[in-house]
């Protein structure tokens, strides 16, 4: 772990998160998927299990994911500085292109060639978002265990088919572990 | 005013739990609704600007926001109210992250939510790669964009088999499609 600690640098963490904030768009787990890619599998910061943990720590807690899981990754990286370095870098891009845009919104929102660069990159960001979820969901198949199958299929058909917002879906499987270890520990009394 | 600015955007970062969409209404009932430092027109436009633009909604709003109502140091004002409750929250979250995740019920916690946030991105791919596909229309035949969706597959092939950059790659079909419709004309749907 020590040796590991070394590659963690607060300029890299800032232009890392900098970059990443600067060009995704379209909510949190689009940015969390670049996240993904660049401290997961570029830099090797994280592995693939912590960033999943940070992933639903962010959503689970109030307040916009990208920053909340910048912060996660700050602390990671570099403790208390880490996580103000992180969050300046998350909110700098947007407040920046606000401001510039706030002035004349109406030409920017109805300019043909704004549209069609974002529709393009639209595009590309749907196919980031398929590798990532390829590789994500590709891993948890190969652990071979039926119960984590059965729960990513619920909840996937909750979040995609009804609709229902991500938060109560996490907060639900967390009762649900909770309850079953309840039910586990209260069986071992009994034997035991 | 300017404080008030930023305790109602400290309400709206320690209460819009779900990201995203969970901040609007927030957003409405306070902003527009109660104090009507934006109007509803103001806060449609904030909201097509904030899908068009890198960034989280209440980031955005708040930045939006705080310039119309007090310029850029409420700009400022506002957008540190918004993000102050996750820093305290989340730093809390990671403290006790780093100390407790080594517990067996924690371990049983989180192996149960990894498979939950992968189908929870996988569903917020599948609306996104259907917004591409029918360029955020109704899905019909008529609506197929085949533009985007070549764009998307060829996109997808790149950085999956030959690992390019991902920021790269998207900027990139951003120009391409820029070429495609602007300089060969070939129309939008």
């Amino acid at each position: 772990m020590e040796a590991e600690k070394k590659k963690y640098s607060l300029v890299k963490l800032f232009f890392s998160i900098l970059y990443i904030s600067a060009f995704t768009f379209g909510g949190g787990f689009v940015i969390v998927t670049f996240m993904k890619k660049k401290f997961v599998d570029e830099l090797h910061w994280i592995d693939e299990q912590e960033m999943l943990d940070y992933t639903a720590l962010a959503q689970a807690s109030p307040g916009a994911i990208a920053v909340n899981a910048s912060i996660l990754l700050g602390w990671k990286a570099g403790g208390f500085p880490g996580m103000i370095v992180a969050v300046i870098a998350a909110i700098t891009p947007p407040m920046v292109i606000i401001t510039a845009i706030s002035f004349a919104y109406e030409a920017f929102a109805s300019n043909r060639i704004v549209a069609m660069v974002l529709r393009g990159m639209q595009a590309g960001v749907g196919a980031v978002m398929l590798d990532v979820v390829a590789s994500l969901g590709l891993n948890v198949v190969k652990e071979k265990s039926w119960v984590l199958m059965l729960i990513m299929i619920a909840a996937f058909i909750a979040a995609f088919v009804f609709n229902i917002n991500a938060s109560i879906i996490i907060v639900t499987v967390i009762v649900l572990v909770l309850a079953y270890e309840l039910v586990t520990m209260a069986r071992k009394r009994r034997n035991g | 005013m300017l404080l008030k600015l930023f305790f109602s955007f400290i309400q709206v970062g320690l209460f819009s739990v779900g990201g995203g969409y969970a901040a609007i209404p927030l957003i409405k009932s306070s902003i527009v609704d109660a104090y009507g430092w934006i109007s509803m027109g103001e806060f449609t436009d904030l909201i097509t600007i904030a899908e068009m633009t890198p960034g989280p909604i209440a980031v955005n709003a708040a930045t939006f926001v705080g310039i119309k109502v007090a310029g850029v140091p409420g700009a400022f004002l506002a957008t540190f109210g918004c993000i102050l409750p996750s820093c305290f929250l989340v730093s809390f979250l990671a403290y006790a992250y780093r100390k407790y995740h080594q517990l067996a019920l924690i371990q049983n916690m989180l192996s149960g939510l990894r498979p939950v946030v992968v189908a929870l991105i996988a569903s917020a791919t599948l609306s996104i790669l259907q917004m591409v596909a029918f360029a955020g229309k109704s899905i019909s035949a008529a609506h197929l964009d085949w533009t985007g969706i070549i764009l998307c597959l060829v996109a997808f092939l790149l950085i999956r088999i030959k690992k390019l950059n991902p920021i790269a790659v998207m900027v990139s079909c951003g120009v391409a499609s820029l070429v495609v419709h602007g300089l060969f004309g070939v129309p939008m749907i």
